[in-house]
């Protein structure tokens, strides 16, 4: 994966490309469960955390991956307060060129800060969520948490439950799970669903939780904000948690082996009854575990690497060792 | 020209050897462990380990490790694009360990091994074995069990191949490649 100078956006990632960084998850995963949680493979490496949404579950995972893999991670939590010192996102990058990162791990309000802030920095970067765009490393943790619990993400039916038009986590699990071959469905309020959703990401659109469910392998619930309320696109949470809440009765529609999703944090009783996130078709807690897994992965791809130095053939020296048996 | 260092005869009278004198080096088999380095040694520590089982009619625990993590070159190197899982479905503490690689050269990648066994837990010993040994150590690093010892110069490639199944086991063999012209 010499090619993977940024992670950005799924939609620039191939197939291949995709199974390769969860083929790599994969080791990543068994180092967390070791007795020593810890390799020496990014000893002397930086990683900054520049978030400039509050998000601890995130920034923490991004911080024990960088951590278990023996690098330098800092983070830099920059409230809105001084954003509005006037800084802009120009000079930050410059600041932090300054001091040497390897990699750059950001999450933005806004919609395409990542790619400027690759545009300008010598380092990896990282999208950590930008606005209502992109959060890859939340749909490659889900594609891994899926594909653990089914074997294969092949031919699997997907519903994505609840705030669709806010949701990061549909927008980038779609574009992942249909490079697949994955029939996904997207099912909400007319509300909070986008207008062309389904075309923009070749999926499906229900507005009925029923017909949805029937048949879903993966039932994925997204978080529903308080904040919508206010913007009246909901008339109570009431409502939609009995219109498109996830409960034991929903739940028996999908696939009796059907496994259930949410990227947290969870509202119980709102988008996701108690019984089904504490049941045993839940994998919540698997999804945080795959998610330090995945970024250890996307890490060590970002940051190990030198093109100079692998021509230079340091990397070759152990190739006869490596490469014995067929 | 193709050398054949090892043909498959030969390849299991040595693994045949080696199994004895792990068994005659250990205390008994019962605190015995072989731990194949991904992915060169991963055949030939299931081999060792049927043959001890053969000779001592006892089952001894396999491990499997991926050094990638470890190696000395790991943060300026290019990524490992084929890294799989280490498995150590045992406490290697207090036992004797067998690291098992195809060949042995320069001693880093078992330098990495045993970093990445000591944080399952502290054998009492761990032992090294090789296939062949070709020379051109960079470490201070020696094998206890070997197949063959040859000197092979640094250019030159010594390839293992060895069958996964005891149906492919007529075409093992252990060789050097020729240095490729470059084009």
């Amino acid at each position: 994966m010499s090619g993977l100078a940024h992670l950005l956006d799924l939609r620039a990632l191939s197939r291949d490309e995709v199974t390769q960084i969860l083929d790599t998850s994969e080791a990543f995963f068994e180092v967390s469960r070791r007795p020593v949680r810890k390799v020496p493979t990014l000893r002397g490496k930086t990683i900054v955390n520049l978030f400039y949404e509050a998000s601890t579950r995130t920034r923490t995972s991004f911080e024990i991956a960088a951590k278990r893999l023996s690098a330098d991670a800092v983070n830099m939590t920059v409230s809105t307060s001084s954003v509005s010192k006037g800084e802009t996102l120009y000079d930050t990058c410059k600041t932090l060129e300054a001091m040497h990162p390897d990699v750059v791990v950001i999450r933005h309000s806004a919609s395409g800060a990542p790619h400027y802030v690759a545009s300008k920095l010598r380092c990896g970067v990282v999208n950590a969520g930008d606005g209502m765009h992109a959060h890859p490393t939340q749909g490659l943790l889900d594609a891994f948490t899926i594909r653990r619990a089914k074997g294969t993400l092949e031919g699997l039916t997907v519903t994505i439950v609840g705030d669709v038009a806010h949701s990061r986590v549909a927008r980038c699990n779609s574009v992942l799970l249909r490079k697949f071959g994955c029939r996904v469905r997207v099912v909400g309020p007319r509300t909070l669903v986008p207008p062309r959703f389904a075309e923009a990401f070749d999926v499906e659109v229900f507005h009925e939780l029923a017909p949805a469910l029937e048949g879903a392998d993966v039932v994925m619930c997204l978080r529903i904000q308080r904040e919508r309320l206010q913007d009246a696109l909901l008339p109570s949470l009431r409502e939609y948690s009995r219109t498109f809440g996830i409960g034991n009765a929903q739940l028996a529609l999908a696939k009796k082996d059907a496994i259930v999703m949410h990227p947290g944090p969870m509202n119980r009783g709102v988008e996701i009854a108690h019984d089904v996130a504490d049941g045993p078709q839940s994998v919540v807690l698997e999804q945080v575990e795959a998610g330090v897994a995945v970024r250890m992965a996307v890490l060590y791809l970002l940051a190990g690497g030198d093109d100079a130095i692998r021509s230079a053939g340091s990397a070759a020296d152990e190739a006869p060792m490596r490469e014995g048996a067929a | 020209m193709t050398e054949v260092l090892l043909d498959a005869d030969a390849i299991a009278r040595a693994v045949r050897r080696m199994a004895s004198e792990i068994v005659e080096a250990s205390r008994g088999v019962g605190s015995l462990a072989i731990v194949g380095i991904r992915r060169g040694g991963e055949v030939l520590s299931v081999r060792l380990a049927e043959a001890i089982a053969q000779q001592e009619g006892a089952t001894i625990p396999i491990g499997l490790v991926d050094i990638a993590f470890y190696r000395d070159d790991a943060a300026m190197a290019l990524p490992d694009p084929k890294i799989g899982p280490s498995q150590v479905p045992f406490d290697p503490t207090g036992r004797d360990v067998v690291l098992v690689d195809d060949v042995l050269q320069t001693g880093r990648t078992v330098r990495a091994a045993i970093d990445c066994l000591l944080d399952y837990g502290r054998p009492r010993r761990i032992w090294l074995a090789a296939l062949v040994d070709r020379g051109g150590r960079e470490l201070p690093i020696a094998a206890d069990f070997v197949g063959r010892r040859v000197e092979v110069p640094v250019g030159a490639k010594v390839r293992v191949e060895l069958g996964a199944v005891a149906s492919d086991r007529a075409t093992d063999r252990a060789y050097v490649e020729p240095k490729k012209e470059r084009a």
